[in-house]
């Protein structure tokens, strides 16, 4: 303080040039962090919304299979995502959630349900259920070499061509790589197929009725307690009577001609005889079920085969222990760099320092606001690589104010005094700040269109946080810094401003003069 | 730290400056050696890829006391054959590693009534094995859409060899991450390659910060005639060292203890991934910013014949004046900006000395 017999001078031509306005500009920002705070409650936005792998849930990603001669369009996702909404609704799990993510054709379909649905929901998803009725042309062991009754003779029951009958042959049911489903047939072409157990195989005929010829599907048990849970069908007209003529075609026939088989995604859910021909319009599937087996076939099949076949590029689960320790991890970890950040500038920059701390608590209100509002506007979800996203921005926004200290000490080491020094450090540094801030953003662009899941978590905070650098940069630390640079104690030189002349290293010049 | 914003003063005026640009070619060898390092570990040790790429299932069982060798009579109980990896973490975790499965649920249930646990508390991860290649064509797409977008932004906000200078540092931050990456055997997840992108903007940041002020110190360069192109642009490197330590530090600091907090409170995950990836590439992208950027846009813009000429002229002047080498790097800042120059002396310096 030794040095205050200089502030005379730069105080007296404090006045009308610069006064006002910094610190309307900071009135200006804080009351719209009210007014936005307040906007928070009263749609009782109070609580940021946790990504699955903060709470514990399910989360499936499924990638669109390309078949032989199909093609993914676009409509067929977005379809796909309505069909699987209508499934996932169904388990009644609040706050599930199904979206797709990326780019045209090349999108993902990402379902996320909280708690502890488990596996079921992978299954409930995940198949395409396509249903078929098939009359069986040949039934044989999962291994049988033929479809021929007699082997010496090798006569192949009529329909089916000697070429079948290979693929027949070819196909080895014992495996557990033929009993995963999810190949899609064509209808009007006969085909070989497993049962779901792996313990037949058979040669189907072309279907005569189709999934989309289903108008209803529920969940019912034998009373008797014969055949347990199973699922009982309705068809529209054209279904009825599809399906009359098929039962009728049949019962006249030898065994296994006489059965039809019920395939569902390219597996045999099971193959009935069928003894009379059944112009009732329903159909019953059984097949060892339990009650949820039986309710979700059920639900699956009323809303309608997905248009596409998906596979599952990622299955997640994560238990709410580990949910919530993930959650702990990342928040100490947050605590912990922003004190380390804070700690740094209060060392270096002393006096200024108290500008970052300033200026990172408002930062800090800003994108904790934005979570809570776009998490109710916009459903964004907060996960652990969001987290990760916004504690590694700290650091980019402190960066910010760095790359202005800097040029405002270079300026002050010009010569300047420190009140036109905020003024032309800052001409210079907002534009290193503008240019690296917008090559941030174009990063975080970028990796959110083009990636999945967390990724795109952690892209989204990144982008966030380096908008909300620009704003508070603009509208609290540059007002403030001139408001700052108005007082006293920063332009003594004081040893605890962090502009005095030892630590901008001017001493040993000004002594050599 | 008195001491060390000390020593930012004496850089900005020039008075202690460090040949960042003259001795480039041992940069340019000592990067050169890291890029031939990291293409022999990559192609002979290869990335380590985490089962995200490979496909597989992982299986996380938390419980007290839970051991290694419990976990290995489990899976051998499961059926699950082929090669499983099993860890431990911290003191109540286990985690399994397989290889594709055909019976997961299987596996699952299996695991659930070895260890005792209720199957929904087992954290599973599932991933199909076209997974990877998904994820790693998106990361592609992902990069080169990036140094496209990045090349035009900088051509337009600076000049089109700044915008090639910048690119090539970049990309030599990312490959020598990934050297190193294969060099130490690091998994590769998709948060390491999160990681990775991340490290584009990050290096990038640093040499913005440092060709800004290359640009402001070589504006007036061939009009003045004093300084080579080279010179100004050293100048500019020394007069930001302080601020690229310092931003490289506080960018360091939040990573760091996200290392710190991911790899010892949780042991594995996406935390420690994706800030290992950042932790490395940082300090590249410090050390490419300084030493690469600059000198290849040095080398760059030296070869234009206006520059040229501009080394001849400063190279007769400073010739005929004889000047002291620490004395001819002091005119730099005056005549690099003329303005800055003009309101150095006479106008504050008196008020200090009048104290």
């Amino acid at each position: 303080m030794s040095d205050s017999s200089i502030n005379p001078s730069a105080g007296s031509s404090k006045g009308p040039r610069s006064s006002g306005r910094p610190a309307r500009t900071i009135a200006i920002l804080l009351v719209t962090l009210v007014a936005f705070t307040a906007l928070a409650f009263i749609q009782s936005a109070t609580k940021v919304r946790l990504g699955l792998d903060l709470r514990g849930g399910t989360s499936v990603t499924l990638t669109p299979r390309v078949s032989e001669g199909g093609k993914v369009t676009s409509a067929a996702i977005d379809q796909a995502v309505s069909i699987i909404r209508q499934r996932v609704n169904s388990l009644g799990v609040a706050e599930s959630e199904v979206t797709a993510q990326g780019s045209g054709t090349n999108r993902q379909i990402v379902i996320s349900v909280p708690g502890q649905t488990g596996q079921r929901i992978v299954q409930l998803v995940g198949q395409t259920a396509e249903l078929r009725f098939r009359q069986v042309l040949a039934e044989g062991a999962p291994n049988a070499a033929s479809a021929a009754a007699d082997t010496k003779t090798a006569t192949l029951p009529s329909g089916i061509t000697p070429q079948l009958n290979a693929q027949y042959a070819a196909l080895d049911c014992t495996k557990q790589a033929n009993l995963q489903g999810g190949t899609v047939d064509q209808p009007n072409a006969p085909v070989v197929a497993c049962n779901r157990t792996g313990t037949s195989k058979y040669i189907l005929a072309p279907a005569q009725v189709l999934g989309n010829m289903i108008s209803k599907a529920s969940a019912a048990i034998d009373q008797q307690g014969a055949s347990g849970w199973y699922v009982l069908l309705s068809f529209n007209g054209e279904g009825t009577s599809k399906f009359g003529a098929l039962t009728q075609s049949v019962t006249k026939l030898a065994t296994p001609q006489n059965q039809v088989a019920i395939v569902l995604d390219g597996l045999v859910v099971s193959a009935p005889r069928i003894n009379e021909a059944i112009m009732s319009g329903n159909a019953q599937i059984s097949g060892n079920f339990t009650q949820t087996d039986a309710s979700d076939l059920a639900n699956v099949l009323k809303y309608g085969a997905l248009p596409l076949a998906f596979t599952q590029g990622e299955v997640l689960q994560v238990s709410p222990t580990l949910g919530s320790d993930q959650l702990h991890a990342g928040l100490l970890a947050g605590a912990l760099g922003l004190v380390l950040v804070l700690l740094y500038s209060l060392l270096y920059y002393k006096g200024l320092g108290l500008v970052t701390v300033g200026s990172l608590a408002v930062s800090g209100a800003i994108t904790f606001l934005s979570f809570l509002l776009l998490g109710k506007w916009i459903g964004f979800t907060l996960t652990l690589a969001g987290i990760a996203g916004a504690i590694v921005s700290v650091g980019i926004t402190a960066d910010s104010f760095i790359v202005y200290f800097e040029r405002l000490r270079d300026e002050v080491r010009e010569g300047r005094t420190l009140r036109s020094a905020v003024e032309t450090g800052w001409k210079r540094a907002r534009h290193t700040i503008i240019v690296a801030d917008f090559v941030s953003l174009i990063a975080a662009v970028l990796l959110y269109f083009f990636a999945v899941g967390s990724v795109r978590g952690f892209a989204f905070t990144l982008g966030l946080t380096t908008v909300v650098d620009l704003v508070v940069v603009f509208a609290f630390t540059k007002p403030l810094v001139t408001i700052f640079a108005n007082t006293h104690f920063f332009n003594s030189g004081s040893k605890f401003s962090g502009f005095s002349a030892k630590s901008l290293g001017t001493v040993t010049r000004t002594e050599g003069k | 730290m008195a001491r060390i914003s000390g020593i930012g003063g004496r850089l900005y005026r020039g008075e202690t400056s460090i040949d960042f640009i003259g001795k480039r070619r041992r940069w340019y060898a000592f990067s050169g050696l890291l890029i031939i390092l990291s293409a022999i570990a990559l192609s002979v040790q290869g990335l380590h890829l985490g089962i995200e790429f490979k496909g597989g299932s992982e299986f996380t069982i938390t419980k007290p006391g839970v051991t290694i060798a419990q976990a290995r009579t489990a899976i051998a109980t499961a059926g699950v054959t082929g090669e499983t990896l099993v860890q431990k973490i911290g003191n109540d975790k286990v985690r399994i590693q397989t290889g594709a499965l055909t019976s997961f649920d299987a596996v699952k249930t299996s695991l659930a009534s070895t260890f005792a646990v209720n199957i929904d508390s087992i954290d599973t991860q599932l991933i199909g094995p076209s997974w990877g290649k998904e994820i790693t064509h998106k990361a592609l797409y992902g990069l080169f859409g990036f140094i496209l977008v990045v090349l035009l932004y900088l051509t337009l906000a600076f000049e089109p060899k700044m915008a090639l200078a910048a690119i090539v540092a970049v990309i030599h931050d990312v490959f020598i991450t990934v050297g190193i990456y294969a060099l130490v055997g690091f998994d590769v997840t998709p948060a390491t390659v999160i990681g990775f992108l991340t490290i584009l903007g990050y290096s990038l940041y640093d040499t913005v910060v440092v060709f800004d002020k290359v640009r402001e110190n070589t504006k007036s360069i061939t009009s003045t005639g004093r300084v080579t192109y080279s010179d100004a642009a050293n100048l500019a490197v020394n007069q930001t060292l302080v601020r690229s330590f310092n931003t490289s530090l506080i960018a360091l600091l939040p990573v760091a203890s996200i290392l710190f907090v991911g790899a010892g409170l949780l042991g594995a995950g996406t935390l420690k991934d994706l800030s290992l990836a950042l932790f490395v590439g940082l300090a590249t992208g410090t050390y490419s910013s300084i030493f690469i950027a600059t000198p290849i846009l040095a080398t760059l813009r030296e070869r234009e014949p206006a520059m040229k000429a501009l080394s001849k002229r400063v190279s007769q002047h400073s010739n005929a004046a004889t000047l002291v080498k620490s004395e001819s790097v002091q005119p730099v800042v005056v005549s690099a900006d003329t303005k800055t120059g003009w309101a150095r002396g006479p106008r504050n310096q008196p008020k200090r000395k009048r104290r």
